[in-house]
């Protein structure tokens, strides 16, 4: 009896510090982000005087309200990285379902050839410099094909993805199709693509995010301050203040008051915001392709 | 004895006919497919020209290159671009900083995302679970410039979070932006920060793969939780583990350019400990504007990673051979 209870209470006590320890590294993983939320809501007297803090001492929307009146250059940022985001999906969407498509047709006779020629650039590349200077050659410099086009638009690990699940479903559709008279675009279009949906559920996360958080294209490929994806004016903001006071110049020099760093914050708030809100979806589907990719890849 | 001739004629005709009439080309195979390859194309021509056509301009590494002259019409110099790295002792630098990094990065990920599945993976309550899961990844889809602006809330001189408490302890206060050493730790905190969750989801998927009757049988015989994990959870999620950790040592020589710039940036006075090959070739192609010497250190450091690939692999098909990648 008596080491029956002890051996609950030792399982009692193992519980509580696994319990504890996930909690803590979910503290540590949610903090950071909190606390740059509550520094965007706070009053920027308030950060001069005390500094950073977890709890704000005075609430203040003054941050926001700032770039949505005077960020006219943020805002312009936004939209590009809205107009980069959605159309280099929907584009490299397009690619890979097509290529997967056709690359786990088993009529295609060449396809194995044809994959292993998409898989070599994996293991064996140029790296950054030709990749540069090819897309010099290109004339994909200071345009918004320079943002959209190279290194993104079409991934070989997401057509890797695509084509298994693919393989996985019986050829019998195909064929069965093929027997009624559909021709292959029509096959993959409207009888393939919603079969696909979940690999193609993930895949749009992946490159929808890689796009949105894109800022290796325009740091190599854009010179142009007007063509300044979010998340590299973020960087520009950060390091150089100039692009502040660029922000602080359309405001009358007499307001003193500016929110320097609370707008800071916010401006890394707003750029996260819709990754927030899309974020129960995007998880789902982030944990989904993981998946996916381990059983079968 | 004719007809049986004529016979073995016939059959022989119908052999040679036979394969030139199924002769089947890859011309045969796009007329036949047209439709597919139309749709396979796209694809085809970006992995040309963004995977293929890239190699020839690795010659450039041997030139003084020039954008106006191209490849082909570039004066050679030789092996001039190498030295000049080699000289300098930058690349004692930033060979020593990637390779310190990333190997701290891969130990301490790897360490506490195992730490993490296995947790997570004795965590009865679902709900709990599926709660902790969602903060872990939430670090994964930001980009390392918002993180760059969180470590700056923690870590500014005069309005930081650290700075802060260490304040109200009586402790000396750090300029963190100026001071080098701290930076390897902060690095690596963030580096778990950012990726850790995401490799623990990995490793959870493995471990809800395992045969529950393994530890059934482990429970009757008396085994403990401590037992289970170490004698059945950790040896069956091993070969995931390694294939994992070899991936990451196979790209020990590239680091992650979009952490450390986006962190580090053009502070240089955290060089010392910061600086990554990566970000020097950065340098050294858009702001010195020198794309041949960049090519020159971008063949180094391929040409070094190759072989760690290669040697790790020999490695781990050696001792443990289902951990291998090839």
């Amino acid at each position: 009896m008596n080491k029956r209870r002890n051996s609950l209470k030792r399982i009692k006590v193992s519980d509580c510090i696994i319990f504890s320890g996930l909690l803590l590294f979910s503290f540590f993983c949610l903090l950071p982000l909190i606390l740059a939320f509550m520094v965007s809501i706070t009053d920027e007297g308030c950060i001069q005087k005390y500094g950073y803090s977890l709890v704000p001492i005075k609430l203040s929307l003054s941050a926001y309200s700032t770039i949505f009146t005077e960020g006219a250059i943020l805002l312009r940022s936004y939209m590009i990285t809205i107009f980069i985001t959605v159309t280099g999906t929907l584009g490299a969407l397009t690619i890979t379902g097509m290529a997967a498509y056709t690359l786990a047709n088993k009529n295609i006779k060449y396809r194995n050839a044809m994959a292993l020629f998409i898989f070599i650039p994996m293991v064996f590349s140029g790296g950054i410099v030709p990749w540069y200077m090819i897309c010099r050659v290109l004339g994909l410099r200071n345009n918004l094909a320079a943002l959209i086009i190279p290194g993104l638009l079409f991934s070989p690990f997401n057509f890797f993805l695509t084509r298994n699940f693919i393989m996985g479903i019986p050829d019998s559709l195909r064929e069965s199709a093929k027997i009624d008279g559909a021709g292959d675009i029509r096959i993959a279009f409207q009888i393939y693509l919603p079969v696909c949906t979940p690999v193609l559920a993930a895949i749009t996360l992946f490159y929808g995010l890689a796009y949105w958080n894109n800022w290796w294209n325009a740091i190599m490929l854009v010179d142009n301050p007007n063509m300044f994806p979010l998340q590299y004016l973020l960087l520009k903001i950060r390091t150089e203040i100039r692009m502040l006071e660029e922000l602080r110049g359309a405001i009358s020099i007499a307001n003193l008051n500016l929110p320097t760093e609370s707008l800071k914050m916010a401006t890394a708030m707003i750029t996260i915001g819709p990754i927030i809100l899309l974020y129960p979806y995007l998880q789902r589907y982030l944990v989904k392709g993981l998946t996916i990719g381990s059983v079968k890849g | 004895m004719k007809v049986k001739l004529q016979q073995e004629r016939y059959t022989e005709k119908l052999v040679r006919v036979k394969p030139q009439e199924k002769r089947y080309t890859l011309l045969t195979d796009i007329s036949r497919n047209r439709s597919c390859y139309v749709m396979v194309l796209p694809a085809l021509l970006y992995t040309l020209v963004f995977g293929y056509l890239t190699l020839p301009y690795l010659i450039s590494a041997f030139q003084k290159f020039d954008y106006r002259t191209g490849i082909f019409d570039s004066v050679w110099v030789g092996f001039k671009n190498f030295e000049f790295f080699f000289k300098s002792k930058n690349a004692v630098i930033v060979t020593r900083n990637t390779i310190r990094l990333n190997v701290l990065f891969i130990t301490f990920v790897t360490i506490a995302s195992v730490a993490l599945a296995v947790y997570l993976n004795e965590l009865k309550n679902r709900k709990f679970s599926k709660f902790f899961q969602s903060t872990y990844l939430f670090p994964h889809f930001l980009s390392w410039i918002v993180v760059s602006y969180i470590i700056f809330g923690l870590l500014s001189t005069n309005f930081g979070i650290v700075n802060k408490i260490f304040r109200f302890f009586n402790l000396k206060t750090i300029n963190w932006y100026a001071t080098a050493e701290p930076w390897t730790g902060i690095l690596v905190i963030m580096r778990i920060w950012k990726t850790a969750g995401m490799q623990a989801v990995i490793f959870l998927a493995a471990i809800v793969g395992i045969d529950k009757q393994l530890y059934e049988a482990a429970v009757i015989d008396g085994a403990g939780r401590w037992k289970q994990i170490t004698s059945i959870t950790l040896p069956l999620i091993a070969p995931t583990v390694a294939i994992v950790t070899l991936l990451a040592i196979g790209r020990i020589m590239y680091a992650d350019f979009g952490m450390i710039y986006a962190i580090i940036g053009d502070n240089g006075i955290l060089y010392p400990t910061a600086d990554v090959i990566d970000t020097y070739l950065f340098r050294t192609l858009r702001l010195l504007g020198n794309p041949a010497q960049a090519m020159a250190v971008g063949l180094y450091q391929a040409a070094v990673g190759f072989v760690l690939v290669y040697g790790s692999n020999w490695l781990v098909r050696k001792t443990f051979k289902e951990g291998a990648l090839f």
